[in-house]
This record gives C-alpha cells, sequence and structure tokens, in this order.
C-alpha cells in the first residue's frame, strides 16, 4: 500500500489470470511478505505476532472443546472434567484453553505498556492504536464469558458479581442486568447466552485484528526510536528478517506456557472454582483472574460519593473510565518525540505507572480493608493522574534529548538511554 | 490464592514489586480465616462485591495454625503417584469414607487405568460385581456393578444425605481435592510456577484430617453434634474424627514392605488417593510436559541459529 511498488509479477498464465480478477497472491506477496519493516525493531514489537498465535491457539482448541462441552447448568461442571478424563488429548486441551487466557493477557499487557512507552499511540497510528484498545475489551469479554463456563463457585459468583457492575447504569441499568442474565439471577439462561457469546467474540476479535493489521500496514511500523523511516536503507521486508524473529520470539514464550498446562495447570486459579456453583453458598471471597485484578481494584476502591453521582455508580465510571481513557491517549500526550528513550521525563513517571499497575494487580486480590483500601485509592489516584496530568504537562513542558537523523544512524550509533 | 492479611507484608511486597529485590522472609503469612459459607438467596450487589474479599472477624485465639507442606510422591515436577499408595488410599476410601461420601466422576474402570492404582481388569471387574447398581432397565431395577459403573453414592438423593449428616451433604470427593488448598501468599505463587507446587489439596486434606482434637480450648463453644478441628475454617466441623490407628488394615505391599497403620499414614493415603481422583492423568501429562519442553526448547535454539544467520548480513546487527 504505502510507499513501496508492488513486486510481485505472475509467472505463470494461470497467476496472471487469477492476479487479473482476484489479486490475493499479490496482496500476500506484498503485505506479508515483502512489506518493509524498520531493521531496528526489538523483541518488544514480537508481541504482535505472539498474540496472534495465541488467538489462534485459543480459537482452535476452543472449537474443539466445545465439541465436547455441555452448556447445561447442571452438566457444565461434570462436562469440563469429562473432558479432562475421558476425552482423547482432553485434558491437554483444556489446560491450553484455560492457561492460555493467561498467557494471552500477559502478551496483551506488554504489548499495551510496549505502545506506551514507544508512543505507537501517536500520529499517525491514532485509529491503529485505538483498535488495540478495541482489542483490550473484546478480549476481556471473551476471557470473561469464557471463565464463566466451567460452571464452578467462582464461574458463577463472578458471572453475578459482573453482571451487576452494569445494574449500576442509571435508567437502562435494570432491563439491562435481566438482559445480560437471561431473568432475575444468574442460572442457566445466563450460561447459554455466555457461551454462545464466547463462541462468537474471538471471531469478532480476528475480524478486528485484520483492521489493526490494515491500520499497521498503511503508516508501517513505528520502531524504539521513533523516527520515520527515511529511506529504503532504514527497513528490511518483512519475510524473512520479521518471520524468522516473531517465530523464534513466538516459541521462546510458548516455554512458560508449557510449564504452565503441563506442570502448574492450576497455579493461576482458584480451588473454589472446584466447587460446582451453588447460588445458595457465596464463597468467602469473590476474586476474579488475576489478569482483571487491577481493573476491580479500582472498582473496589471507590467507596466515596461525589455530589449526586453514588460510590456504587462512581466506582463503574472509574472501572470503565480506566479502559475507555486509553482510547483519547494519543490527544492526551502532544509531545511530538515518540519514543521514551529520548524524554528523560516521561520515562520515571512511566516505570512509575507500570509499578502502579503491578501494584493495583496485587492489591485487586486483597481483602478491600485497612492499608489495601488506602493503597488503592493512591494507585487509582496515580493511574488517572499519568493519563490526564502527567503525559499533558510533560509534552507542555519536557526537553527532549536530541533524536537521531535516521533509523540507520541510531542502529550504526546506538543511543544511550 | 492470592490471599493474606498481613499488611506489613503488603508493605514490604509492594516495595519489592518497586526494588526487584528479593523477599526477605520476615513475615509470616497469617492463615486465612473464611467466614462460614453464608446461606443467601439473593445475589450480592456490587457494593457486596466490594466487601466479598473481606473475611469475617474472628477471635484471635481461634486463628487456623499455618499448614505446612508435606513431601508427596507426586509433588514437583518429577513426581509420579506411588501405585501401592493410592491402592492404600482406595482401600480406605472404600471401607470408610464412601459409607458418607460420593465420588460420582470415578468409575470402576478408571482403577485399572495407567497412572492410577493399576489394578488388573480382572480385579476391578471381580470388585465391580460386588457393587449392587440401580438401574432402571434392569429387570427387577437391579443388577450386579461392571467396570464401567460409576462408583456407586452412599444416598440415593441429596436430602438422603442430609438427613442422615446432620443437615449437610458430605462433599462429594471427584475433585475435592483441587476445590481445597493452603494459603499461598504473595512470594510464595511465584516460587510456586518454578517449583510446580500444585499439593495444597492434599496439603489441606492431611492436616485436616490429623488435626482433630477431642476437647476445644478453653473459651471455644463447639455447637451440638460439631466436632473440634485444628484446620477446619471455623474449626467447627461436622464429620466425626473418621479414622483411628489400627482401624484399616493394609495387606503387605508385592515387594513385602508394609506401613504403620496409624491415623498419619491413613491420612497421607487416602490424601494421595483424593488427589489421585482429582487429577488421574498427572504422571501422563507431566511425562508429555518433559517432551514437550525439550521439543521447544530445540527447536528455540535452532530458530535462534537461522534468525542470527539470516540477520548477519543486515549493517549494525
Amino acid at each position: 500500500m504505502a510507499e513501496h511498488q508492488g513486486s510481485y509479477t505472475p509467472s505463470s498464465p494461470l497467476g496472471k489470470w487469477v492476479d487479473e480478477r482476484l489479486p490475493i497472491i499479490r496482496f500476500t506477496k506484498e503485505q506479508l511478505w515483502d512489506y518493509p519493516t524498520p531493521k531496528n525493531l526489538n523483541y518488544w514489537w514480537t508481541f504482535g505476532a505472539i498474540l496472534t498465535a495465541m488467538l489462534a491457539i485459543q480459537i482452535v482448541t476452543g472449537i474443539v472443546l466445545a465439541m465436547h462441552y455441555v452448556p447445561e447448568a447442571s452438566m457444565a461442571f461434570d462436562s469440563v472434567e469429562l473432558i479432562r478424563r475421558d476425552v482423547a488429548g482432553g485434558r491437554m486441551l483444556q489446560a491450553i484453553h484455560a492457561t492460555g487466557a493467561s498467557m494471552f493477557f500477559v502478551a496483551i499487557y506488554i504489548h499495551l505498556f510496549r505502545g506506551l512507552y514507544y508512543g505507537s499511540y501517536k500520529a499517525p497510528r491514532e485509529i491503529l492504536w485505538m483498535l488495540g484498545v478495541l482489542l483490550l475489551l473484546l478480549t476481556m469479554a471473551a476471557a470473561f464469558f469464557g471463565y464463566v463456563l466451567p460452571w464452578g463457585q467462582m464461574s458463577y459468583w463472578a458471572a453475578t458479581v459482573i453482571t451487576n457492575i452494569f445494574a449500576a447504569i442509571p435508567v437502562v441499568g435494570d432491563p439491562l442486568l435481566q438482559l445480560l442474565r437471561g431473568g432475575f439471577a444468574v442460572d442457566n439462561p445466563t450460561l447459554n447466552r455466555f457461551f454462545s457469546l464466547h463462541y462468537l467474540t474471538p471471531f469478532i476479535i480476528a475480524a478486528v485484528v485484520v483492521l489493526h493489521i490494515w491500520a499497521l500496514h498503511v503508516p508501517g511500523n513505528n520502531n524504539p526510536v521513533g523516527v520515520d523511516v527515511k529511506s529504503s536503507r532504514d527497513t528490511v521486508s518483512f519475510h524473512p528478517y520479521f518471520t524468522m524473529k516473531d517465530l523464534f520470539a513466538t516459541i521462546v514464550f510458548f516455554i512458560p506456557f508449557a510449564w504452565l498446562v503441563f506442570f502448574a495447570p492450576d497455579l493461576l486459579g482458584h480451588p473454589d472454582n472446584y466447587i460446582p456453583a451453588n447460588p445458595l453458598v457465596t464463597p468467602p471471597e469473590i476474586v476474579p483472574e488475576w489478569y482483571f485484578l487491577p481493573f476491580y481494584a479500582i472498582l473496589r476502591s471507590i467507596d466515596f460519593s461525589i455530589l449526586f453521582i453514588n460510590s456504587k455508580l462512581l466506582g463503574v465510571i472509574f472501572f470503565g473510565g480506566s479502559i475507555l481513557i486509553l482510547f483519547f491517549v494519543p490527544w492526551l500526550d502532544r509531545s511530538k518525540v515518540r519514543s521514551g528513550t529520548f524524554r528523560p521525563l516521561f520515562k520515571p513517571f512511566f516505570w512509575l505507572f507500570v509499578l502502579n499497575f503491578i501494584m493495583l494487580t496485587y492489591l485487586g486480590a486483597q481483602p478491600a480493608q485497612g492499608i489495601y483500601v488506602v493503597l488503592s485509592k493512591v494507585g487509582v489516584a496515580y493511574y488517572f493522574a499519568y493519563f490526564l496530568i502527567i503525559l499533558p504537562l510533560l509534552s507542555r513542558f519536557e526537553v527532549p534529548r536530541p533524536l537521531p537523523a535516521s533509523i540507520s544512524e541510531s542502529v550504526l550509533t546506538p543511543a544511550r538511554s | 490464592m492470592i490471599h493474606h492479611k498481613n499488611i506489613l507484608a503488603a508493605i514490604l511486597t509492594s516495595l519489592m514489586l518497586a526494588s526487584g529485590a528479593l523477599a526477605q522472609g520476615t513475615t509470616p503469612p497469617a492463615a486465612t480465616q473464611p467466614s462460614a459459607p453464608a446461606a443467601s438467596a439473593s445475589s450480592p450487589s456490587a457494593d457486596n462485591a466490594k466487601q466479598a474479599a473481606a473475611p469475617a472477624a474472628q477471635p484471635a485465639a481461634m486463628e487456623v495454625p499455618e499448614i505446612q507442606p508435606q513431601s508427596w510422591s507426586f509433588g514437583g515436577i518429577f513426581g509420579r503417584y506411588d501405585q501401592n499408595q493410592l491402592r492404600r488410599g482406595f482401600q480406605v476410601f472404600k471401607e470408610v469414607c464412601s459409607n458418607c461420601h460420593a465420588a460420582h466422576l470415578l468409575s470402576f474402570r478408571n482403577l485399572s487405568e495407567p497412572g492410577g492404582p493399576e489394578y488388573s481388569q480382572a480385579q476391578v471387574k471381580a470388585l465391580a460385581a460386588t457393587y449392587t447398581i440401580n438401574d432402571p432397565d434392569a429387570p427387577g431395577g437391579k443388577r450386579p456393578g461392571l467396570p464401567s459403573d460409576s462408583f456407586p453414592s452412599p444416598f440415593a438423593t441429596d436430602q438422603d444425605a442430609r438427613d442422615a449428616n446432620g443437615g449437610l451433604v458430605p462433599p462429594d470427593w471427584s475433585v475435592l481435592a483441587k476445590a481445597r488448598s493452603i494459603s499461598r501468599p504473595f512470594p510464595w505463587w511465584i516460587l510456586d510456577f518454578f517449583t510446580a507446587y500444585q499439593e495444597g489439596g492434599p496439603d489441606y486434606l492431611h492436616a485436616l484430617l490429623t488435626g482433630y482434637r477431642d476437647n476445644p480450648p478453653a473459651g471455644f463453644t463447639l455447637p451440638d453434634g460439631k466436632f473440634y478441628n485444628d484446620y477446619f475454617p471455623s474449626h467447627a466441623i461436622g464429620m466425626p474424627p473418621p479414622l483411628s490407628d489400627g482401624s484399616v488394615q493394609y495387606q503387605k505391599a508385592a515387594d513385602g514392605s508394609t506401613v504403620p497403620l496409624t491415623v498419619d499414614q491413613y491420612s497421607r493415603d487416602v490424601s494421595a488417593f483424593m488427589m489421585w481422583l482429582a487429577e488421574p492423568k498427572l504422571d501422563q501429562r507431566k511425562e508429555t510436559g518433559f517432551r514437550v519442553i525439550a521439543f521447544l526448547l530445540l527447536f528455540a535454539v535452532i530458530l535462534w541459529l537461522v534468525k542470527r544467520r539470516i540477520w548477519s548480513n543486515v549493517a549494525g546487527h
């Protein structure tokens, strides 16, 4: 598309005939083979490929699991257990799918923070970034629907608590809650619709991934120094340079993944989810999966009202706002310099933001009492201050370090950061 | 899993996160005390959700002692089930526990499958035949058991089970060993990733089965029909002490070895059996794991060499 001329010449009459009618081979050659990629991309840039691989794994294992799973409240729990016991390879499939969700989010968060550090959201990549935030939201929805399906105690009560969040929305809250649940309480209709939606969302995700990659291929990749590609000296073709680098990184990523699947499949789960769902017994503690904990901490930390907005609605506003605010990052950070490497003031604030995010993850798993409540509020304050105050002010007052003239120059004389 | 309520530990661990420093083990974590499950037909609001993680306050004197991880033949990445132990555990289950506890996901055939107690198919067939199975399609509604049958439940309905057990259904054993665990506060579960610690269930069950006390400590009022247990979250457990020294007679193992006939030994054996019940494919999954990880490591090395070779002609690399 951009800048480079097509290099595909059909070698056979059939190839020419196809090319004139559906230039799919040309498209593949140009976009997945010759696509000029900055040669200085580091390993943080491999997580796009890793995420694509994870999505494929989740879809393939999920389709097979759906062949054996029974989305019915009295049979769902046992059907998952029977998959692990009696389906050929079922134990592995189930563990890959369940721990795969966790590894998916590991990759998502790294990919997201990479974008935040290197300013990958800045012009002309705003739409690329916003599609990424949309993918984050869709993946969260898919993971939530999926977590409900084994119909254990945590599944059931997570579904109850999370659907309840929507009840806080004024006017439409209650009808929306009943629509989500398919009734007044979480029950078989909830399980049925969540199963249906869990099967649907990954394909929506796949479609948005296509748009995400399209939006990437128009301006081309950002890169660690953040200066635009100036000449063909700055780039290499996607294949074989980045296909091999991405494949290598993906296989390395699979090693801790396989370790979880085969040696610690229950490490990230909650024991209560091995108790079949029981609407009459509330678990002593309801804890979401680890990848939702930072946002859960934000939801719980709002225990005060502002004016006419009660604490419940305010909590939901902060909870939703913590993700929706990401859509606006391209316009909150007005600094002309993309890469954090050349922004001396930005860097400490960014790393503090990462630590703050990890702290919120930790706090989300702690009881809402004592020092945890105070720390959560500090964490929430910094989370929003980073986007609403620090990024806008930095772009006005920060003096960035001089940028290299080109990618090639930065590669030959590495920038010291 | 990721819960403890020691404030000092919280500050320390968040500092740890900030500095990336190693933990100095100065904070013995307090065991958590989940409140007794509250019966509630109504669903909690989001506000309740905010409170949900807070454990109910209990007097300090009733703290549950910390449960120490035990040594299990199936612990760690190289661990495998001990076939003799599974057979002993099954004997305890069959003779004692299955009088009240069901295990509906256990079929007789599982007892002869690889990685389990591995009785012979003839033994399993003979064992199954000693049970009478309710089968509406059989003449008279009853027939002898087959290896394909599920292990029969001791009570026909949940209500029968409640009536016979002081109003509570004795929990089904199918995945019970994975539905219980011990507290593994923050720094530990990161280590657990590397040590592949997955034995919190049997650790808890062993502690529970050996944690009965004849007399509750002074100041503790034991409700009628309950028994005092050090490790049960509320201490007042409905299950009477199920085991006593010498109550199950083990046969000698094939190699002539014997084990002591003690409550501690029975508890270990039956906890190991319960772990197998919950995770019957543990041996196979670890075997596959070694092959998969070895393949991935080798493949990664090859790809790294290929990648390095390909990139060797790019300036600056």
